[in-house]
Parts: C-alpha cells; structure tokens; sequence
C-alpha cells in the first residue's frame, strides 16, 4: 500500500535533483526548468499533505505557487533575452557583470 | 493507490527529471520537462485533486514549456561546452544527496507520517470546494496575484522589445 511517506519521499527527491541542475548547470535556461522541478516538487508535497489532511487549501497554496511560477517564468525568460542580446551567451559564468 | 502502478510511475519521473538535469541539449531537456509535469499531473489525480491536475497540464506543459521551447529555440545556444563545476558544487549537492538517502529511508521504512487510506469526503479536489476556498479564505492573495500578473506581463514586455531610438 502506497501512503503519504512514499509521496513526500518521492517529492523529496525531485526536489533534490532540482538542486543539483541549479548548482552543476552553466546554461541558464537549464537552471529555469531546474527550478520548475524543484517547484514541481513542492507542489506534489502540497497536494499530497492536503489529500492526507482532507483539507483543500494545500490546492490552493499550489494554485498561487503556479501562478507566481508563470509570472517568474515569463520575467525571467525576458530577463535572459535581454542578457543574450548584450553578451551574445547563455553561460551563467560569462555573466559576471551586474552592468554590461 | 497499488505499488504496482506508483512504482514504475515514480520510477519513470525521477528518470525523467534527472535528464532534465543531465541533458546537454535544452531543447531534448525541455522536452524531458513537459513529460515530467505530465507524470506529475497523474500524480495529482491518484491525489484526488482533479483541478490542480488540469490546471497542471493547461498552464505547465501547455504554457509555460511553450515559452521555454520558444526561448531555447530563438536563441539556439547549442550544447554546452565544459559540464565541469569546482569542488563546492559537488559537496554540497553530495551532502544534499546524502540528507536525502536518509530521510527517504526514515519515511519509507517507518512510515511516521500516516493516514493512509483516508477516503477523501465528498467532493474535495473538486472546482467547488476549491472555488470556494479561493473566494473566501484567499480573496486577498487571490486579487495581489492579478496584480502580480500585470506587473509580470509589463515587465516581460519592457525587458524584452529593443530600444527605441
């Protein structure tokens, strides 16, 4: 029987691995979807304490937390255009100057 | 939920979102990504949260991974060059690691956090009880994150159109 310590386990692990792509990755658009995982993650953590406290205001708190991910996705896809168009690359070591 | 079906399912999403991680290529990493949060979107509804499961798909896999594939491909970085990070990057995600190993081990093996098997009442993970929750409890959060919205949506298109001079 599958219960709510193997779903926590389960988004532990993603939650993980998302780390790890922010950490070990150069390309910056990699880092972004690292961070979706890791986003990802916390969710499943959400809606699996709210299934198991048969409370629906965990899905909620998910509702917002995709909706401010929506927002930082589209800021920061911008934000990295606008850094390519200056310095002509994606290598999170190459952008070393907050002014270019 | 059986072990016959979360098994291979969580299997298949660690796979998954390790070459999200792993792989050179973004464009095959976005791809990866999209899989990703459609297991997770499975995971959702075997969570009784039939809403969060659609939304999941609509805005994750639909719109969001849109602009992302529509990113990597307008500026078509290619493969990285060196994969090589400093010592420090690896302890600490080697320490992550071994953080996670253990408390995998203490939830899987002891089961300390139970109620398993709990009915969900009627209803719940539905668009009504979710509606309800959303209008009463987080009016609030709900109406500043309309206004969040609008700040991204300007912001995004002041930081990406080219001078005008």
């Amino acid at each position: 029987m599958v219960g709510l310590s193997h779903f926590v386990a389960l988004s532990a692990i993603l939650f993980a691995i998302g780390t790890a792509g922010v950490l070990l990755r150069r390309n910056v658009i990699v880092i972004f979807m690292s961070i979706e995982v890791m986003l990802n993650a916390v969710n499943l953590a959400f809606v699996s304490f709210a299934r198991s406290l048969g409370d629906a205001q965990g899905q909620v708190i998910v509702f917002f937390v995709m909706t401010v991910a929506a927002a930082e996705a589209a800021v920061g896809l911008a934000i990295i255009m606008a850094a390519f168009r200056a310095r002509q690359t994606v290598d999170v070591d190459e952008m070393n100057r907050l002014r270019w | 939920m059986a072990a016959v079906v979360f098994f291979p399912l969580a299997a298949l999403l660690v796979i998954l979102a390790l070459t999200v991680v792993l792989h050179p290529d973004p464009v095959k990493s976005a791809l990866a990504l999209v899989g990703t949060l459609f297991l997770l979107a499975v995971f959702f509804v075997f969570l009784s949260a039939e809403v969060v499961a659609a939304l999941q798909v609509i805005v994750y896999a639909g719109a969001i991974m849109v602009l992302f594939l529509f990113v990597i491909m307008l500026l078509n970085p290619g493969a990285e060059r060196s994969e090589r990070r400093g010592p420090v990057a690896g302890t600490v995600v080697g320490g992550l690691a071994l953080v996670l190993a253990w408390q995998t081990g203490w939830l899987a093996a002891g089961g300390k956090i139970g109620a398993e098997g709990l009915r969900p009442e009627r209803g719940y993970g539905g668009v009504f009880a979710l509606a309800r929750s959303l209008f009463t409890d987080f009016l609030l959060p709900f109406e500043l994150t309309s206004v969040l919205l609008l700040v991204a949506i300007v912001g995004a298109v002041v930081l990406a159109k080219r001078r005008l001079s």
